[in-house]
């Protein structure tokens, strides 16, 4: 295991990126951060910036206008970097399939390393997401 | 010499992608342009594919935080096409839900607003209090977000009457936190010294904007859809359409703040109703709706940022021939244009925010210098830690004195 894969897995750093969604899967990424569920204890740490991020939490159908910047942000991300994908909409596009403006699911763009579905995936699917991505390195 | 600082159109934390450009000369903010339609997904042209009982599902992914008040102005809507009343106990069950959905949005607002000023204690006590709902909220309609409960002529399901303890239960350990935090806001000199005179969005600017909901009703613009239009069982209830008058930041967190209480009194008083009623069988939640005729309906609800409004036209098919949506925040952000301006650059993240926009969208922030075309890029932590350090200076100098 390289040393950057090791200083990966003890303490992932997670940047949230919206891609069109309808927030709930955005509040419930919040949610896992707060007491209750509080991922902050095994140093999961939401963080402003992509290029400090391990993690990209991806969540919505990817509408027309966002493409350009997300292709931008997979391209600033520091690599490796794991993809996750939360909700239906990213997974499969969901409801919103048929909508004009949406161009298709996260993963005909950027590779994706787990889809979490659930329309919003409780914040405790979401967390079991993520373990197992970091079980995988 | 004018800097522009774009913000946006993502931010870690919060929901849809917006842009904020901050005309800025030094500190003072001069001038802003909002771009908005990052997340567009041509709802109302899907809605026109769909059967109207399928309506209330994509509507109320409109949006996550006010998955109760779109599907709600929807059936409004349709009923108002059909000349229909729903039963009390659907109008119970539906204020419920409703006004549960106000008490945690209200409370992500507070928490959120919390973490721009720097209380990250705040964020992570609301978010806290937050949770009971959500439960509630689960165990009532089955999903702790989407909540389906809203179908054209009543409610899909009733609310199990063992909840109801339960119900009670969550809403007076709710009534003394949500206490405790209004009373903390109302007495903390940091939070006034940020807040108070902040923002402000007086009663002409709220009437010139359109503002709606708390937004609104923090500058003393008195405008509440339950009330003014009569909604369902609200017409009954007893409850008070919360009023401040001078429309900075400060007011608008004490308008959402006291409006939980008035959120906690109706779903009391519908849950009284409801245990009366006894369990209820499958005619008493939805009515027996047949085709739906040509026509148009209109239905209008608060949502806890505003008023939603839905237009529905039939021409006698089994879809709606057109759907069109309007939600609050798309008035409600546009009057960032006024009250951002003249303020500090460490205040524009929480005069934006504080309208609870979904604004959402500070990925990054560059800073362009017009001169020179010069370009640099800060992290969106920056501007929160911007506004951070700001608190941080006024509880010094309220501590020096």
């Amino acid at each position: 295991m390289s040393l950057a894969l090791k200083a990966l897995k003890k303490s992932p750093w997670v940047f949230h990126v919206n891609t069109g969604a309808c927030n709930n899967c955005d509040i419930e990424i919040l949610d896992a951060l707060t007491p209750r569920f509080d991922v902050e204890r095994f140093g999961i740490v939401l963080v402003g910036s992509i290029r400090h991020a391990d993690v990209l939490l991806i969540s919505g159908p990817v509408t027309r206008n966002v493409l350009p910047r997300l292709k931008r942000l997979y391209e600033q991300a520091p690599k490796p970097i794991k993809v996750i994908v939360v909700g239906a909409c990213g997974c499969r596009c969901g409801i919103f399939r048929d909508g004009y403006n949406i161009i298709g699911p996260v993963d005909k763009y950027i590779p994706v390393d787990a889809y979490v579905p659930g329309c919003p995936p409780k914040p405790e699917t979401i967390i079991a997401g993520v373990v197992k991505v970091l079980g995988t390195l | 010499m004018v800097k522009k600082i774009p913000i946006g159109p993502f931010h870690p934390i919060l929901e849809e992608p917006e842009f904020f450009e901050l005309h800025v000369d030094g500190e003072k903010v001069v001038d802003i342009d909002i771009t908005i339609g990052w997340s567009h997904r041509g709802i109302e042209l899907l809605s026109e594919s769909k059967t109207w009982d399928q309506v209330p599902f994509l509507v109320e992914r409109v949006c996550g935080i006010c998955s109760a008040s779109h599907p709600y102005a929807y059936v409004l809507a349709v009923e108002d096409l059909l000349q229909v009343e729903v039963s009390k106990r659907a109008q119970y069950i539906r204020a419920i839900v409703a006004e549960l959905e106000r008490l945690h949005s209200h409370l992500l607002w507070t928490g959120l607003a919390g973490h721009f000023i720097g209380y990250n204690t705040v964020f992570m006590w609301c978010w806290k209090y937050r949770e009971p709902v959500l439960d509630i909220l689960e165990a009532v309609t089955g999903n702790r977000n989407h909540y389906a409960t809203y179908r054209v002529g009543g409610v899909r399901r009733d609310v199990p009457q063992e909840e109801i303890p339960n119900i009670r239960k969550m809403l007076d350990e709710l009534w003394k936190k949500n206490d405790m935090l209004t009373n903390a806001i109302l007495d903390d000199p940091v939070i006034h010294a940020r807040t108070k005179g902040v923002g402000v969005l007086g009663w002409d600017k709220c009437r010139e904007y359109g503002a709606l909901g708390p937004t609104a009703r923090a500058g003393g613009y008195d405008v509440d859809a339950r009330r003014d239009h009569q909604t369902d069982a609200y017409a009954e209830l007893d409850w008070d359409v919360v009023l401040c008058q001078n429309g900075d930041v400060f007011d608008k967190a004490v308008v959402r703040q006291l409006e939980n209480f008035e959120a906690i009194k109706i779903i009391r008083q519908c849950v009284d109703k409801l245990e009366a009623m006894g369990p209820g069988t499958e005619e008493d939640l939805v009515l027996e709706i047949g085709e739906i005729p040509p026509g148009e309906g209109l239905g209008v609800y608060e949502a806890p940022r505003g008023e939603v409004f839905h237009y529905v036209r039939s021409n006698g098919g089994n879809m709606p021939m057109r759907h069109k949506i309007r939600a609050p925040s798309f008035n409600n952000i546009l009057t960032n244009e006024y009250s951002v301006l003249n303020y500090a650059v460490a205040d524009a993240g929480l005069i934006t925010a504080a309208v609870d926009p979904c604004y959402s969208c500070t990925e990054r922030v560059g800073r362009v210098d017009t001169r020179t075309g010069e370009r640099w890029v800060m992290s969106e932590g920056d501007l929160i830690k911007l506004s951070q350090e700001k608190t941080e200076m006024i509880r010094r100098s309220l501590r020096g004195k």
